[in-house]
C-alpha cells in the first residue's frame, strides 16, 4: 500500500510516520507537500503530528486552507484511508472531516506520557487486525488533546461506534484517572461515519518498535495495509 | 480602520483556563468572582480605502471562517 | 561618517567599556568611535562574547582527540561517532533572561542552541536541560521554574526537537539567580560540516529569517539624551522566540545547504549581526561590507546602532557562491522565509556598515574578535575552614524514615513533573525515557546509540571547585557508562559569580584545573561551551556551578542498559568502595547524621539541609577510572544486566530507585546485607563517588567479580532482587525495611505538589 504523508509548515512527526510506514513495514511513501493538489496515487494519506502554522490561531486552523486538504477531502469522499494523528487529527477536525473540537489540556500543561487505550471498534480499516477490548499502550504528546463534542452529537457519535479508541486503566477499564486530558467519555480516537477517515490524539509511529517501548502502533498500519490487499 | 475581534469559548463549552484561573483567583482573595471565561482578542487594520460597511463585512467573514472554530468558540467586534 | 561624539565617563561606563579598553579602541581606529562602533565594540568586547576574563584559563582544558573533528572555536564541537556520521554538540546559559522573563528567557535559550548546531549542518536530535531554582517553598522561586520549564516545552515542543533528560537542583543561592543551561545535540554525515566563515572574496552576504527589531537592545546603553541617534529607545529587551519559524528556518537551511552554493553560515545569535558578520569575517581572514538599508527590519526608524546590536531572535547570516544566491533565496521563499543579500566579503579584513551607501562603521574585523581585550585578573584563594572534628561513635536511628525524608526532597524526587511536559519522544530515537541515569537515543540506520547527561554540583564546588568539577566529569562519564556508552567528549557552561572578585576568580581556576585533570583521566576532551559570569544578586553570588555535558556511543546498542532492577532473584552487586577515602568527611557525614536527630516531618526538605552541611567528598580519579572501566567490561561481555549510578542521597536512595516503577511495570525491591554494622548511615547515605549498582544474574557473579578484581575495584554482593520490599540487615538486625510501592509514591509526588494550584 502506497502511503502519502503530508508536510505543513510546522509539520515535526513527518519524518516519524514516514520511517514507521516505509523502513517498519516496508510500504512504498512519499512525502506530499501542503500546496500540492496531487496525491501521486497514494492509496493512504497520513496528516502528521507537529505544530502547523505554528499552531498559533488555534492548533489546525490554518492548514486546512492548504491546497492538499481540498485533496484529502475528495481523497476522502471516494473513501480514500485518511489518518491523522496529534495535530493531524486536530487538522481533521477543523478541516470538518471529523466531528468535534480541541480544548486545552484540563491540566492546562503540555502532556508526554505513554498511555493506555483500549480499540472500541475492529469493524474499520484502521483496527481490523485488533479485538475489541484490546488494550494498546501507546504515547500521546500534546497541549490540546481535551477533545469535545456537544451532547446529542457525543450520542450520534456513540450509536454509529465512531469512538475508536479511549483512555483507559492498564488493565482496560475506562476510568477518570486514566483520562489524561480531560477529554470527553474518554474519546482517544475517532473516525468518520464511513468508518474511512481516522483521527487519534496517540502516536502509532511513536509505538512502532520494541525498542521504542511498544509496538502496539503497528496493528493498525498493518491493519490499513490489509484492508486494501 | 482598525478591527477589534474578541473570540470566546461558547457558553455550553467548558473553559479550562478560565475555570483554573477562576479558581486560583478566589485563593488568592478575589472571592466575589461569579465567573471567568478567557479568549483571544485580535486587531486587524485594514486598508483606508474601504469604507465601514465594507470593512464590518470583511471583518465578519474573517472572525467566521478563520478566527473561530464553530464548533466551540463564538467573537464579538468593534470597528474604530 | 557620522560626526565622532566626544566620549563621557557616563557613556563609556554604559556601554560595559573601561577607560583602557576605550584609549585602546582609540589606538586601533587612530581616531574616535562613532556611537554605532563604539556599541559594536562594546558588545563584541563584553565577557559574553569575547571571554575576557576566563579564556586564559580555559585553554588548560583538554580539547583534543582523535574522535574530535572541532573544538572549541565554533558554534559547536563536533566528534566523529563512526560509519560517516558525527554528532555536534554544545551548552549554552541563558540565566539573566530567564530570571527576567522565565517562559521567553528559557525559550529562547533553546533556540540559541538548536540554531548553533543547525548552523552547522547537522539536524537537532537531542536537546537537554541543566536547570537551577531557589527552594520551591518560595512563591517567585515557583513561578520562575514553571516559566522556565514551560518555556523550553513551548519552544522544544513546537521546533520538533525531543527533551530528553538534564537535571533540576534546587539550592538557596539560585533564589534571585536560576541557573538555565540548554544543550542540544544534532546528527550529520562528517563530510557535510558547515562552518561560520565568510570566505571567498565577492561572495554574496545573505541575510536569512527573521525580521530585525529592537528586541534585546540592552535600553540602559541608550539614556543619555545627549545621543540623537539613540534617543528614542527605552524599550523592553525582553526577547521573545519563534519555534514556528525556527522550525522553517531549519528545513529551509538544511535544505540550502543540500545544493552545494553555502559557503559558510552562523547564527544570529547574541550581539546578533555584528557577531555574525565580524566573527565570519575574522575565521575566513576576510571582510565583510554589508549595507543595513538592506536589512529586513520588523520596525521603523531604527538606528544602524540599534540594527547592529539587535538581538532579534530566528536570525542567520549566510555567505553563497557568487551567482547562486537565486538557489538559495528559492529554497527560504519556498519556507516563506526572508532571504536578503545585504552585502558581500572584501579582502580587506574589516567590518564596514553602510546605510543607504553611507558609511556607518568600520572596523578592523579581527579587533573584535582574536584581539579582543584578554584579562589575567587577580585571584585569592579564601582562607580554609576548620578541620573536621573526630568522629562520633556508632549511631542509630531510623534509617527507613531518613530514606522516605530524602526521596521526598525536591532534590531527589522524581522530575516527572518536568520532563511530561517536554515532548521527549518525537524523531521516534529515544531509547532511554528521562528518568534514567543517561538520556539515549539511537542513530537510524545503524547500529549505533548516542548516550547523554548533564551533571553539575554547585554545592561541592562551594566546598572545594576544583574537586567539585571533577566530580561532575566523574559523574557525567558515570552515567553515561552505566547506560552502556563509551564517553566520547564533552561540552561544559561555567556559571560562575563576579569574576573582578578574586576569590571568584580562584574558584574559576580551580574549577578549569580540576576540570581539565578530570577530563584527561577519563579521556573526554571539551569541545566547546559557554562561560556565564556574573551571577550575583545584592553582591551574593551563586555557588561556582560548572555544568558538564558528556556526549558517548553505545554500540552495538544491544548494550545499552537501564538503571532500574529487570527481575527478581538476580544479585545486586556495588562497584567501588562502600564507604571510602579521607576521614574528613566520613566524620562530618556522620556528625551531621546525628544532628539531624530527631528527624523532623515531611516537607521539612531534610536532604537539602543535610548535605549543604557536608564537606565536598573526596574523589580518587585513577579509582574512578578503574571502576567505569569495570562496569562498561562487565556490560560489553553480558553480565551486567543494569546500572545505576550511585551518587545524590548515596547508597539507599540508588537501590530504592532501581525498583521503582518503569513504564507502568510494577515495583521490585532488594533484599540487602551489608557487610560492616558499626557505619550503616555512612554506608548507606554518605555520597562517596566512583561507586555503580550494578545487577547480574547469579550464576554470573563470579565472573564479575573477576572482572573487578582484575581491575583492582572493590566488589561488595549486596543481596538480590525480590518483590515489592528494600529490606536492609546488618549483623543479625534490619536496619531498613519499606514498601518500594510506598517509597515511590513519596518521590513521585513531591515536585508537582508544589504546583497543585496555577497562580
Amino acid at each position: 500500500m502506497k502511503f502519502g504523508v503530508l508536510i505543513f509548515p510546522g509539520s515535526n512527526c513527518e519524518h516519524d510516520a514516514y520511517h514507521a510506514v516505509r523502513k517498519v513495514l516496508g510500504q512504498p511513501a512519499e512525502f506530499i507537500w501542503h500546496q500540492s493538489t496531487d496525491l501521486r496515487d497514494c492509496q493512504a494519506i497520513i496528516v502528521p503530528g507537529g505544530f502547523s502554522y505554528g499552531d498559533y490561531l488555534r492548533t489546525g486552523a490554518i492548514a486546512r486552507f492548504s491546497p492538499v486538504m481540498g485533496a484529502v477531502r475528495r481523497f476522502a469522499d471516494r473513501g480514500g484511508l485518511v489518518l491523522g494523528i496529534c495535530n493531524g487529527f486536530q487538522i481533521l477536525l477543523e478541516t470538518g472531516l471529523l466531528p468535534g473540537a480541541m480544548l486545552r489540556n484540563r491540566g492546562l500543561k503540555y502532556v508526554c506520557q505513554q498511555v493506555s487505550i483500549r480499540v472500541e471498534n475492529v469493524r474499520i480499516p484502521f483496527t481490523a487486525l485488533a479485538r475489541e477490548g484490546d488494550v494498546w499502550t501507546i504515547p500521546i504528546g500534546h497541549m490540546e488533546g481535551n477533545y469535545t463534542l456537544d451532547a446529542e452529537s457525543l450520542r450520534s457519535l456513540e450509536r454509529n461506534r465512531q469512538v475508536v479508541f479511549r483512555y483507559c486503566a492498564a488493565d482496560g477499564e475506562i476510568t477518570a484517572g486514566a483520562n489524561p486530558n480531560g477529554s470527553v467519555a474518554n474519546v482517544a480516537g475517532i473516525c468518520n461515519a464511513r468508518g474511512n477517515v481516522l483521527g487519534m490524539m496517540p502516536h502509532p509511529e511513536r509505538a512502532s518498535e520494541p525498542l521504542l517501548g511498544s509496538e502496539d502502533g503497528v496493528r493498525l498500519f498493518q491493519s490499513m495495509i490489509r484492508s486494501r490487499s | 480602520m482598525k478591527a477589534k475581534v474578541f473570540v470566546s469559548l461558547k457558553k455550553s463549552v467548558l473553559d479550562p483556563q478560565g475555570k483554573t484561573i477562576h479558581h486560583s483567583l478566589q485563593n488568592i482573595g478575589f472571592g466575589k468572582i461569579t465567573e471567568v471565561r478567557q479568549g483571544k482578542f485580535f486587531e486587524i487594520d485594514f486598508d483606508s480605502e474601504l469604507t465601514r460597511k465594507e470593512v464590518q463585512a470583511e471583518v465578519e467573514k474573517i472572525a467566521r471562517d478563520v478566527l473561530t472554530n464553530p464548533v466551540i468558540e463564538e467573537f464579538s467586534y468593534r470597528i474604530e | 561618517m557620522q560626526a565622532n561624539l566626544s566620549m563621557t565617563a557616563e557613556v563609556l561606563e554604559q556601554h560595559n567599556l573601561t577607560q583602557a579598553e576605550y584609549d585602546r579602541i582609540l589606538s586601533i581606529l587612530g581616531r574616535s568611535p562613532n556611537l554605532t562602533e563604539l556599541g559594536i565594540f562594546s558588545v563584541m568586547w563584553s565577557e559574553h562574547c569575547s571571554y575576557k576574563s576566563s579564556k586564559l584559563h580555559l585553554k588548560r582544558l583538554p580539547t583534543r582527540g582523535p574522535q574530535v573533528l572541532q573544538g572549541p572555536g565554533e558554534n559547536a564541537g563536533i566528534i566523529d561517532i563512526g560509519d560517516g556520521y558525527a554528532v555536534a554538540f554544545k551548552i549554552e546559559s541563558h540565566n539573566h533572561p530567564s530570571f527576567v522573563e522565565p517562559y521567553q528567557g528559557a525559550a529562547t535559550g533553546v533556540g540559541g542552541i538548536l540554531r548553533d548546531i543547525f548552523t552547522m549542518g547537522a539536524r537537532p536530535i537531542a536537546a537537554m536541560n541543566s536547570l537551577r531554582f531557589g527552594p520551591l517553598d518560595q512563591p517567585r522561586n515557583r513561578q520562575i521554574m514553571e516559566g522556565v520549564v514551560a518555556g523550553i516545552a513551548g519552544y522544544g515542543n513546537c521546533f520538533g526537537v525531543p527533551t530528553v533528560g538534564g537535571e533540576v537542583v534546587f539550592g538557596e543561592c539560585y533564589s534571585q539567580n536560576p541557573l538555565v543551561n540548554a544543550f542540544a545535540l544534532g546528527l550529520f554525515r562528517k563530510d557535510r560540516i558547515f562552518y561560520g566563515k565568510a570566505a571567498g572574496i565577492g561572495n554574496p552576504v545573505i541575510y536569512v529569517g527573521a525580521k530585525t527589531g529592537r528586541d534585546g537592545i540592552h535600553g540602559a546603553t541608550m539614556a543619555s539624551a545627549e545621543f540623537d541617534e539613540a534617543s528614542e529607545s527605552k524599550r523592553p529587551n525582553v526577547q521573545v522566540g519563534d519555534p514556528f519559524l525556527e522550525k522553517l528556518l531549519l528545513e529551509a537551511c538544511l535544505e540550502s545547504m543540500k545544493t552545494g552554493a553555502v559557503v559558510g553560515i552562523q547564527d544570529m545569535g547574541a550581539a546578533g549581526l555584528t557577531c555574525s558578520t565580524c566573527e565570519m569575517g575574522g575565521r575566513a581572514d576576510t571582510g565583510i561590507e554589508i549595507d543595513l538599508a538592506k536589512v529586513p527590519q520588523r520596525e521603523e526608524g531604527m538606528t544602524p546602532y540599534e540594527i547592529m546590536l539587535s538581538e532579534s531572535q530566528e536570525r542567520m547570516l549566510l555567505v553563497a557562491e557568487r551567482g547562486r544566491e537565486e538557489e538559495i533565496v528559492r529554497i527560504f521563499r519556498k519556507w516563506e522565509i526572508d532571504a536578503v543579500a545585504i552585502g558581500e566579503v572584501t579582502g580587506d579584513g574589516m567590518l564596514r556598515i553602510l546605510d543607504r551607501k553611507a558609511k556607518v562603521a568600520e572596523i578592523p574585523n579581527r579587533a573584535l574578535t582574536d584581539e579582543a581585550p584578554l584579562y589575567n585578573r587577580p585571584v585569592a584563594a579564601p582562607t580554609p575552614t576548620s578541620p573536621a572534628p573526630a568522629p562520633p561513635g556508632a549511631l542509630s536511628m531510623d534509617w527507613g524514615k531518613l530514606l522516605e525524608c530524602f526521596l521526598a526532597s525536591p532534590n531527589l524526587s522524581s522530575r516527572e513533573w518536568v520532563y511530561r511536559q517536554y515532548d521527549h519522544m518525537v524523531r521516534t530515537n529515544t531509547v532511554q525515557f528521562p528518568g534514567a541515569d543517561a538520556a539515549v537515543v539511537r542513530v537510524k540506520n545503524t547500529r549505533k546509540a548516542l548516550a547523554m547527561s548533564l551533571d553539575g554540583n554547585g554545592r561541592y564546588c562551594r566546598q572545594d571547585p576544583r574537586v567539585g568539577a571533577q566530580l561532575a566529569v566523574a559523574e557525567s562519564c558515570r552515567n553515561l557508562v552505566c547506560a552502556g556508552a563509551r564517553p566520547l567528549a564533552a561540552t561544559n557552561c561555567l556559571n560562575m559569580g563576579n569574576p573582578e572578585k578574586p576569590e571568584i576568580m580562584w574558584q574559576m581556576t580551580q574549577v578549569v584545573e580540576g576540570m581539565a585533570e578530570a577530563c584527561l583521566a577519563l579521556g573526554t576532551p571539551i569541545t566547546g561551551g559557554n562561560v556565564s559570569l556574573y551571577n550575583e544578586t545584592l553582591g551574593e553570588g551563586i555557588d561556582p556551578t560548572p555544568v558538564i555535558g558528556m556526549v558517548g556511543l553505545i554500540e552495538p546498542l544491544s548494550r545499552l542498559r537501564s538503571s532500574w532492577f529487570v527481575q527478581e532473584g538476580h544479585r545486586v552487586v556495588l562497584l567501588g568502595p562502600l564507604v571510602g577515602g579521607a576521614r574528613g568527611y566520613s566524620s562530618a557525614v556522620r556528625h551531621s547524621l546525628a544532628r539531624l536527630q530527631p528527624l523532623r516531618e515531611r516537607g521539612a526538605d531534610v536532604y537539602s539541609r543535610w548535605v549543604s552541611r557536608l564537606p565536598c567528598p573526596p574523589l580518587d580519579l585513577d579509582l574512578e577510572v578503574r571502576v567505569q572501566r569495570a562496569c562498561r567490561e562487565g556490560i560489553e561481555s553480558g553480565l551486567i544486566l543494569s546500572a545505576h549510578d550511585c551518587s545524590d542521597g548515596g547508597l539507599a536512595v540508588a537501590l530504592a530507585e532501581m525498583g521503582f516503577s518503569r513504564d507502568g511495570a510494577g515495583t521490585l525491591g532488594a533484599e540487602i546485607l551489608l557487610p560492616r554494622s558499626d557505619e550503616v548511615g555512612e554506608v548507606l547515605f554518605a555520597e562517596y563517588p566512583s561507586r555503580i549498582l550494578v545487577t547480574v544474574a547469579e550464576g554470573n557473579l563470579a565472573a564479575l567479580e573477576k572482572i573487578a578484581v582484575l581491575q583492582g575495584v572493590p566488589v561488595t554482593p549486596l543481596g538480590q532482587v525480590v518483590p515489592d520490599v528494600l529490606s536492609v540487615r546488618s549483623a543479625d538486625s534490619v536496619v531498613l525495611e519499606r514498601s518500594v510501592a510506598s517509597l515511590e509514591e513519596t518521590w513521585r509526588n513531591c515536585l508537582g505538589g508544589f504546583f497543585a494550584d496555577p497562580l
